[in-house]
């Protein structure tokens, strides 16, 4: 028999919930959310830090959940998008994508609209240049940037309110 | 997929060491994980223990050295911590600017400069930068501690001088002078860069010679190089004479450096591409001379 695999225990709130997991060391952060915590907004694409898909924030701070262990998020706060929404009233940015269809497949839209609130929380009125270099890191293959740069813009002036 | 492990969590460099001295090749010291975790994903390299230096207190912080005014960047901190800290933009603000320009926000958030450097990639930003700074690093370990110039520190692709028990707990950049602008500038398609040419010009207090000339190349070869021909040929020339002269200047990189082909381009293009960026870089730092500096 193989020798038992180590594991520990993590306490951390996601989404606002205190949760103590039993994980182990090598848990990867989506894996955790997705298939332990059943937060499937989380989306795995290119796995290696470069597309966007799996960002979520870590105390409000955009990370790659695919190459982030578990372990990292202790006595942390995590948020997806699934705990972006105040019950049935949508965040400001999740509002300007659907005002601005910023989306086509929606693949990359989790990852874009926590990194676009994360931009806003950072820099509330950020220039058009401030949002293409701080969204740089977030691809969307259907292309369409145009959208999802209006609806940062949107987001920015409806946040100012 | 990550193959198991068991995290360690020391509370001292000292004690890191001996724990890598204590668990041998099985272990693998741990900062941000941006790049470990990445070649622990595509199971090229197998740890059954990660020792996290992020439990040492103290190894992410910037300041300044009272005596000598060199920057000192803790290894543990993170590339967004050095872009935003108020230091690092009052004393080294090209670094800040640099920083800017890495990777992604996420990579950013989490990767650490001392991982950086300690992976050695070849085509990152820090290396160049700091080679053409003449930065020091320190290196820990159970026996001590020791300051490498990092000329020495950069082997070659992926291997450093830092024995494998050692830390490298600091990073020391040593403050431009008055008359001393510098530069850097990178190139390429991906997240990483092509190549990255750093360059620190120096003239004399009327900046009409130069007095000392640093250029650094990443990218281009499997470590960070000086390019010392290009730096021998501008060097107690006058400022104009070297301008006229660029081509030629550039030129001698082709003697400093045997570009290596990869993904980002072959070695004619590579090389190339250095007399391009050298070129730049020495406009780019002679034009810091008219403004605010840097």
């Amino acid at each position: 028999m193989a020798p038992p695999r180590p594991v520990m225990e993590v306490a951390l709130t996601v989404n606002g919930g205190p949760h103590v997991l039993s994980i182990e060391p090598c848990a990867l952060l989506i894996d955790t959310l997705r298939d332990q915590l059943g937060l499937t907004g989380t989306k795995r694409s290119c796995d290696v830090q470069v597309c966007g898909a799996c960002t979520v924030l870590v105390n409000g701070a955009p990370v790659s959940a695919c190459t982030y262990l578990t372990y990292e998020a202790r006595g942390k706060a995590v948020l997806t998008i699934e705990g972006l929404a105040r019950g049935d009233e949508v965040h400001p940015v999740q509002q300007a994508f659907i005002d601005h269809a910023a989306f086509q497949c929606g693949f990359c839209t989790p990852g874009m609209i926590l990194a676009a609130a994360a931009l806003l929380r950072e820099i509330p009125h950020p220039s058009v240049e401030a949002i293409a270099h701080y969204m740089r890191g977030n691809l969307c293959r259907c292309t369409g940037y145009t959208k999802i740069l209006e609806a940062i813009q949107a987001a920015s002036g409806a946040i100012a309110r | 997929m990550l193959r198991p492990f068991e995290i360690h969590q020391p509370a001292s460099a000292a004690e890191a060491s001996r724990l890598r001295g204590a668990l041998g090749e099985e272990a693998a010291f741990y900062a941000g994980g941006t790049e470990l975790l990445l070649v622990m994903k595509e199971g090229l390299l197998r740890y059954a223990h990660l020792i996290d230096l992020k439990t040492i207190g103290g190894l992410d912080g910037i300041g300044v050295d009272a005596t000598t005014g060199a920057l000192c960047l803790g290894a543990l901190a993170t590339h967004a911590a050095i872009e935003h800290s108020p230091v690092v933009a009052e004393r080294f603000p090209l670094l800040a600017e640099v920083e800017r320009s890495v990777a992604n926000v996420r990579v950013k958030n989490v990767g650490t400069l001392g991982g950086n450097l300690c992976f050695a990639e070849p085509h990152a930003d820090p290396g160049p930068l700091f080679l053409a700074c003449e930065a020091t690093v320190r290196l820990e370990g159970a026996a001590g501690a020791r300051d490498l110039p990092i000329g020495q520190f950069f082997v070659d692709a992926y291997q450093t001088a830092r024995a494998p028990e050692e830390v490298l707990t600091q990073i020391r950049v040593p403050r431009f002078g008055p008359h001393t602008r510098g530069v850097y500038l990178r190139f390429g398609w991906h997240e990483r860069p092509a190549l990255g040419v750093a360059l620190a010009l120096t003239l004399d207090p009327g900046h009409t010679q130069v007095a000392d000339l640093r250029v650094a190349v990443g990218g281009v070869t499997l470590r960070p190089t000086r390019l010392r021909g290009v730096e021998d040929r501008a060097r107690g020339r006058g400022l104009d004479e070297v301008l006229a002269s660029l081509e030629t200047v550039g030129g001698a990189a082709a003697g400093d450096v045997r570009p290596t082909s990869d993904l980002y381009g072959s070695a004619e293009y590579k090389g190339a591409m250095v007399k391009v960026f050298v070129r730049r870089a020495f406009l780019g730092a002679a034009a810091r001379f008219n403004g605010s500096g840097g």
